[in-house]
């Protein structure tokens, strides 16, 4: 079921610009913005279904494939990329790219590369990808830049699409004791260069594997030097920063910015500080792993300014 | 030929040389995205194992620069040893979780 929510609540001055740039929704739970915080209520009456496409630009994200993870919650986890990829295929619309935003493999061998790809490209979408921590562990990332990121050695790069920027950014090497998450001086001065000599009504879309902004400090969910990065988009008027990592939906909006990290499509972990540790959930109910993976379409009106993203998890 | 070697082992007693008899081989384990016990003493010339018990793949890294010591990516139920020969303290964490970290104090 993919339902689009608008707003209804009148927002304040300093907020009208924002929630004329995007509305959050996800299956399930529907995201309000009311004074810049999020908040959400079950799906119901005030959701209304997403309006047919018309010159917008709509892309899926999904993460965290892991193929190769073979352990409770899930032996199979190339059967679930199948099942997100089908999904994708059902709720894309005119999309006409797939952002993967990492973890691809579990242990970066060349056959879960294949296994990931070969079904991937069955979505029939453009595909674009940023390494996870799990994807670099040989050869300093070198394979997975060869395949997955061709043209760009160090795994970061960006494109434009009807109007949109797109920003692919790698935060998952020369990571420091104790640390999270991390950009470097070298890609942070590529980034200031690159978003330099545009005008900051350009909508950009940021897509990296570790949060961007701090969701966990204690489980290394964040990016030491991500403040950085994003003192560089503020002065655009709609920015939207996609990520991985943490295996389940968090959203925070912070002046024009929009942060959400997507499920995996391989298993889930737990909310942040509610278990001993970051690893998987393993005891799920019976029949319910599919619940907890899933995909998103993130939808681009131009016109409008405004953007949605609708999280669909493979199965209720 | 037997006296030949009891006198080459009592001339490496007297030199110290078998101060490495003292070292003990040390066993630690990662749990739950963390290293049990997070801190260890050994005597110089110990044999540190590390096991990786976790569903996800863990690293043994040495936090300093330029690193003595740096495992391969360890998947379930894979391990890796290293010889502390040198009295100090290390450091180490995992590369792909750096919030793990942990202590080999060698004396």
């Amino acid at each position: 079921m993919e339902r689009v929510h608008e707003t209804g609540n009148e927002p304040g001055p300093e907020r009208r610009g924002f929630l004329k740039c995007m509305a959050w929704a996800g299956t399930g739970v529907l995201w309000t913005l009311s004074g810049g915080v999020p908040r959400s209520m079950l799906l119901g009456s005030r959701a209304i279904a997403a309006e047919p496409a018309g010159g917008e630009l709509a892309f899926i994200q999904i993460s965290d494939s892991h193929i190769g993870f073979s352990a409770p919650p899930n032996t199979d986890v190339a059967a679930t990329l199948g099942e997100a990829i089908a999904e994708a295929v059902r709720i894309k619309g005119n999309a006409s790219l797939l952002i993967h935003t990492g973890d691809v493999s579990h242990l970066s061998r060349a056959a879960q590369f294949d296994t990931a790809e070969g079904i991937i490209q069955g979505a029939g979408l453009e595909p674009h990808y940023v390494p996870g921590e799990h994807d670099v562990l040989e050869e300093d990332g070198r394979t997975f830049f060869e395949r997955f990121t061709k043209g760009a050695t160090k795994g970061y790069y960006s494109f434009d699409r009807q109007g949109v920027h797109f920003v692919g950014l790698n935060n998952v090497q020369d990571f420091k004791a104790g640390g999270m998450g991390s950009l470097g001086n070298e890609q942070l001065e590529w980034l200031e260069r690159d978003l330099r000599a545009r005008p900051g009504s350009q909508p950009i879309v940021v897509f990296a594997h570790i949060p961007l902004w701090t969701v966990y400090r204690d489980w290394g969910w964040g990016t030491d030097d991500g403040a950085r990065a994003l003192s560089y988009l503020r002065r655009f008027g709609c920015v939207t920063v996609l990520n991985g990592h943490i295996h389940q939906i968090m959203q925070k909006i912070e002046g024009n910015v929009a942060f959400h990290t997507a499920r995996s499509t391989a298993f889930p972990q737990p909310a942040p500080g509610t278990a001993s540790s970051p690893g998987p959930i393993k005891d799920l109910p019976a029949g319910r792993l599919r619940s907890v993976l899933g995909v998103a379409r993130v939808r681009e009106v131009a016109g409008a300014a405004r953007l949605a993203i609708v999280d669909t998890p493979l199965s209720a | 030929m037997q006296a030949r070697r009891m006198a080459l082992i009592a001339a490496m007693l007297a030199s110290g040389a078998f101060s490495v008899a003292r070292a003990e081989n040390a066993s630690v384990t990662i749990d739950n995205f963390s290293f049990n016990p997070a801190r260890i003493t050994v005597a110089a010339g110990s044999k540190v194992t590390w096991s990786n018990r976790d569903d996800i793949p863990h690293t043994v890294t040495d936090a300093a620069d330029p690193k003595t010591f740096r495992s391969p990516p360890l998947d379930t139920g894979d391990a890796f040893s290293h010889v502390f020969a040198t009295p100090g303290t290390y450091r180490y964490f995992c590369s792909l979780h750096p919030h793990m970290q942990g202590t080999v104090v060698v004396k």
